[in-house]
């Protein structure tokens, strides 16, 4: 249950930048770590590739990329917010980054299966 | 608990990662076409300076950004304050940096002294 | 005329020396009734001991300020039938305040915020001096004139999340303050200013989640002003840039 306060627009806008910076920067590390493994292990690398190409990775991969693009094009709408003049539409760009976001992940889900 | 100086290192790694990060989804959706191997990125990567200037710029900015970021949360959320949350943010950047660049180095000039 | 009397089910916060809970109450329900209507009623006709803070009644001075169903607003301007549900209303002090007794709460650190952010006027001139002559289409003048309705109900300071979970921020009312005075040509405090609203506890912290610009019933829109405050202090971060 969210709280009463919290249900407008603006605030899921918030807590959708929040909540995908975190899940990014938890992700990272493995990410990285991974990477690395070109080099001290590329077997094992690659047969983590091939596991990879299961739908249920691109699934998860999809989410992956909706949460760095709805971070970036959310982000981009604080910095507008911020360092630019006030722009009356903030629910309208919010929409807009989520609309963003779901197209970029959705043209590389497409690519990827 | 941001200060002036905090809010400024986060925005400007912001910005600093705005080409970066679309130019990797690009990549990623082209990539990602046909499957993934190593031998297919090693063969883009391996050598390339500008590669490692690419993702070498985009690993140090994303270490600041989110170690600035998770400090926040941290202190909103759970309510770590002073020396507790100075270290951890030192420590998730110091992860970050570390795991990144060992990442970076690894996919561009790692295999060229083998 | 013989209908049977409707009662709503009211939860009402009691409190005394820290010690609080929800009393219920069954108020009659009447046409045209406000949230205060409904706390008086209960205050005069069920329970005398119940304290809160009303003034005007009609909207203008922002005493009545409490939380409704979860939201924060001036009880005299919410009707019953806009916020009921399920016959059921919960009223609770105004969030992000210390409370003193079951729905009043003390000010006292809302205001300490505002002079905390330098949200005071600093004069440059004195009586002697001839009028500061302002023009009513000045930009600036127009940007402060779009924040100084503030009555200080302290209604977006109980909405904000941050204030919630940061002790130190000062607040969408402080803040929005100190932004119709950095936009006064008048004020001779401005680097003090700056310098207040860009500490720890400053326009920084704040994320854009507008709750305050939601529930102003002033339509105010402190988001904006503080976003004003991170461009002037951003600025101020390069050095002088007039």
């Amino acid at each position: 249950m969210i709280r009463p306060h919290r249900t407008h627009p603006l605030w899921f806008a918030f807590i959708l930048h929040r909540l995908s910076g975190a899940a990014l920067a938890l992700f990272l590390p493995v990410h990285f770590y991974m990477l690395s493994m070109a080099i001290t292990d590329p077997k094992a690398l690659d047969g983590f590739l091939q596991f990879t190409d299961l739908l249920i990775v691109k699934c998860a991969e999809f989410g992956l990329v909706f949460l760095l693009a709805v971070h970036i094009f959310g982000g981009l709408r604080l910095m507008a917010l911020e360092f630019l003049p006030w722009n009356p539409r903030q629910k309208t760009l919010a929409a807009t980054s989520v609309a963003l976001a779901f197209f970029i992940s959705t043209s590389f889900f497409l690519q990827a299966v | 608990m941001l200060n002036l100086r905090l809010y400024m290192a986060q925005r400007l790694t912001a910005l600093i990662m705005v080409p970066l990060v679309l130019g990797h989804l690009g990549v990623m959706i082209y990539a990602v076409q046909g499957g993934l191997s190593v031998a297919e990125i090693l063969a883009r990567t391996q050598g390339s300076l500008a590669w490692f200037l690419f993702y070498g710029t985009f690993v140090a900015a994303v270490a600041v950004h989110a170690a600035i970021g998770l400090r926040v949360i941290v202190f909103e959320v759970l309510g770590v304050k002073g020396m507790v949350l100075d270290l951890f943010a030192w420590a998730v950047f110091v992860i970050l940096l570390g795991l990144g660049a060992r990442a970076v180095w690894s996919v561009t000039f790692a295999g060229s002294f083998l | 005329m013989d209908q049977p009397e409707q009662l709503l089910d009211v939860s009402i916060w009691r409190e005394q020396n820290g010690e609080g809970h929800f009393e219920r109450f069954q108020v009659p329900r009447r046409e045209n009734q406000t949230i205060l209507d409904i706390v008086a009623w209960v205050q005069h006709h069920a329970d005398p001991t119940l304290s809160y803070r009303f003034a005007c009644r009609v909207g203008m001075c922002g005493s009545c300020a409490m939380m409704v169903n979860g939201a924060p607003r001036w009880t005299c301007r919410t009707h019953v039938q806009k916020v009921v549900k399920d016959n059921r209303l919960e009223i609770a002090p105004l969030r992000n305040l210390p409370v003193i007794k079951d729905l009043a709460v003390d000010m006292d650190p809302f205001f300490d915020k505002w002079v905390a952010a330098d949200a005071v006027f600093q004069p440059s001139k004195t009586r002697h001096d001839p009028m500061a002559r302002i023009a009513p289409d000045d930009a600036m003048r127009i940007t402060a004139s779009e924040g100084i309705e503030c009555i200080n109900c302290a209604v977006c300071y109980a909405a904000c999340d941050v204030v919630a979970s940061n002790p130190e921020y000062l607040g969408p009312a402080a803040l929005n303050r100190a932004w119709t005075l950095v936009n006064d040509s008048r004020d001779s405090g401005q680097d003090k200013r700056l310098h207040a609203v860009a500490q720890n506890g400053g326009c920084h912290n704040c994320h854009a989640q507008q709750g305050c610009a939601q529930y102003c019933p002033n339509e105010l829109n402190p988001t904006a002003s503080i976003s004003g405050l991170k461009r002037a202090t951003a600025k101020s971060f390069f050095g002088r840039s007039e």
